[in-house]
């Protein structure tokens, strides 16, 4: 298969992006959010890929160095390049680490259900790494922080409670062909902006293939989808297949859960999030 | 203000603490403090300087009452020099209003109640607020004044009022999230308000002060770019940055007078005019079928 044109191709201009103003605006939210919380330091899963190394670098740069923390937490069936670029990129920063190889864990509880398939074995594994950064976000006084694109929470990509979970995350806003924009422009080295994009939670896994789409073309569809609130026949319209539109709409629709909290028993006058609505960041 | 004619503004670009009142009037006489060193004689505050914007259920905790301890308080920052600021008013009725008021020698001048609410988007204010119902001009030290809120001057009406009714300027506190990436140098909100801040004071010749805050709430960047404008839509001083500054400008309040002789805009309006055809266009709409 060939590597996705991150870096080659040229980007679909409305979701082309100025990096220096989106660096800036990102690594003040991360220094504002973290400190105003009474934190200074992060942990972070560093898998080697380009979302966790983008957010890996715009933390260095908001919190400095001494304040970063690189999980790197391997299965057995792990690409050993994504340790090598996870390293790499913890070498470039001069950031922590801790790394641990999650296989005798993950092995401990797949033996008592063989049956698992891949998704299960792939859910247990993120959800693993999960705990791990929440034990380490609280051994080291840290947050840990996400590294979900919004083109991922927008099509349920990822795992709930997961690689979903974080306190905050900074590129939750950005399609993933951003992703690639920004992490180019912050000096993520080259060899992750362009590899594959892909979980890695078994041998050969690729998000294009999994999906059934290439990401340049799934930003696409969702700028016109979500951010200009296109109607299914103007997509038509403006030239995607009507296959495509369907299988991005439902994915969209159907992983709405993902993105909300539990939903609640309705009972009282004032229910949590309901009619009981305070900011996060009350009284910081 | 000097004799000469001339006004030494500030606007203190602010970061308030969302939900602190507390910490939020010390930090504010501080700014004072330090505008007054300047020999600033007005000093603007952002939209709800006091409380912080994205308030949601706090937004009755974080009101005061024009009668009250706490209102003195505010009034007392304004004994040196004069003070505009943003709060949460409670009406007597028990009804919030998201609130600018002008302070000065000690005593409230003026207060604006923010009447555009936005409700759509990001924003939710409709819901915790009541809207105001009225755009006056005031008297100041310095001259005819009159405050919009943010959102109000995304309304051609209410600057235009006040227009006519002869403000000398227009003073907009501001809480204005950051959104709109592209491959601009400035945020998509950031290049809207200078265009609509700068149409304003060129198309009604009136000064424009635009302080809006920073720092983050929610996730939400509040873009900064404070500026002040002249009568002929230049830009006088501005703080392009979304960090805390106090953005200082001398205004040469004779500039009014000078760009209306040059563009008498004001004196050529047909205010009857106006009148009749809103009128016409209103009974035609409401009489209208469904």
């Amino acid at each position: 298969m060939s590597a996705p044109a991150s870096l080659t191709e040229p980007v679909f201009p409305p979701l082309a992006i100025n990096p220096e103003l989106v660096r800036g605006i990102l690594v003040g939210f991360i220094k504002n959010e973290v400190r105003k919380v009474g934190f200074e330091r992060v942990v972070l899963n560093l898998s080697g890929g380009v979302d966790s190394s983008l957010v890996a670098f715009l933390a260095t740069e908001a919190l400095g160095k001494d304040n970063v923390k690189a999980l790197i937490l391997p299965y057995k069936d792990s690409d050993p390049k994504s340790r090598s670029d996870a390293l790499e990129v913890v070498a470039q920063l001069g950031i922590r680490h801790l790394e641990i190889d999650i296989t005798p864990q993950i092995d401990a509880y797949l033996a008592r259900v063989p049956e698992a398939d891949q998704v299960r074995r792939g859910n247990k594994m993120a959800r693993e790494r999960m705990t791990i950064a929440y034990d380490q976000s609280v051994a080291w006084r840290a947050l840990v922080i996400g590294t979900s694109n919004k083109t991922e929470l927008l099509l349920g990509y990822g795992t709930i409670y997961g690689d979903m979970a974080s306190a905050i995350n900074p590129i939750g806003d950005l399609y993933k062909t951003q992703v690639w924009q920004l992490a180019d422009a912050v000096g993520v080295p080259t060899a992750i902006v362009q590899k594959a994009p892909s979980a890695d939670l078994w041998t050969g896994q690729s998000d294009e293939t999994e999906l059934g789409f290439q990401y340049r073309m799934i930003d696409q569809l969702l700028y016109y989808l979500v951010e200009r609130r296109y109607t299914e026949e103007e997509l038509k319209r403006q030239g995607f297949d009507e296959a495509f539109i369907t299988e991005i709409m439902r994915r969209v629709r159907e992983n709405q859960y993902k993105r909300r909290l539990p939903v609640i028993a309705k009972l009282s006058s004032r229910t949590i999030d309901r009619d009981f609505r305070y900011p996060r960041d009350w009284g910081r | 203000m000097s004799d000469n004619g001339r006004l030494s503004v500030a606007l203190a670009q602010i970061d308030p603490a969302l939900g602190d009142r507390g910490r939020n009037l010390e930090r504010h006489r501080q700014w004072v403090e330090q505008a007054a060193e300047t020999g600033a004689s007005l000093l603007v505050f952002p939209e709800l300087s006091l409380t912080g914007y994205f308030l949601k259920d706090l937004v009755p905790d974080s009101a005061i009452q024009l009668d009250s301890k706490e209102m003195r308080d505010l009034a007392a920052l304004s004994t040196k020099l004069d003070v505009v600021l943003g709060a949460v008013i409670e009406s007597p009725d028990h009804r919030y209003f998201n609130a600018s008021l002008y302070f000065s020698r000690g005593e409230l001048l003026h207060v604006h109640r923010k009447v555009y609410l936005p409700t759509y988007g990001m924003f939710d204010e409709q819901r915790y607020f009541a809207p105001g119902d009225r755009f006056r001009s005031f008297a100041t030290p310095f001259g005819r004044a009159g405050m919009l809120v943010c959102e109000d001057i995304w309304h051609l009406s209410s600057a235009y009022i006040l227009s006519l009714e002869g403000v000398d300027m227009i003073i907009c506190p501001s809480s204005s999230p950051g959104r709109g990436i592209t491959t601009d140098e400035r945020l998509g909100t950031a290049e809207s308000y200078a265009l609509v801040c700068r149409t304003y004071a060129q198309f009604l010749t009136t000064f424009f002060l635009y302080c809006n805050r920073v720092g983050f709430e929610d996730g939400a960047n509040f873009w900064g770019g404070s500026m002040v404008i002249g009568p002929n839509g230049d830009i006088i001083a501005q703080h392009q940055d979304a960090d805390e500054a106090l953005v200082l400008a001398t205004l040469d309040l004779a500039d009014v007078r000078r760009e209306r002789l040059a563009n008498p805009l004001l004196r050529d309006e047909r205010l009857e005019l106006t009148i009749n055809e809103l009128r016409r266009v209103w009974h035609e709409r409401t009489r209208k079928p469904y």
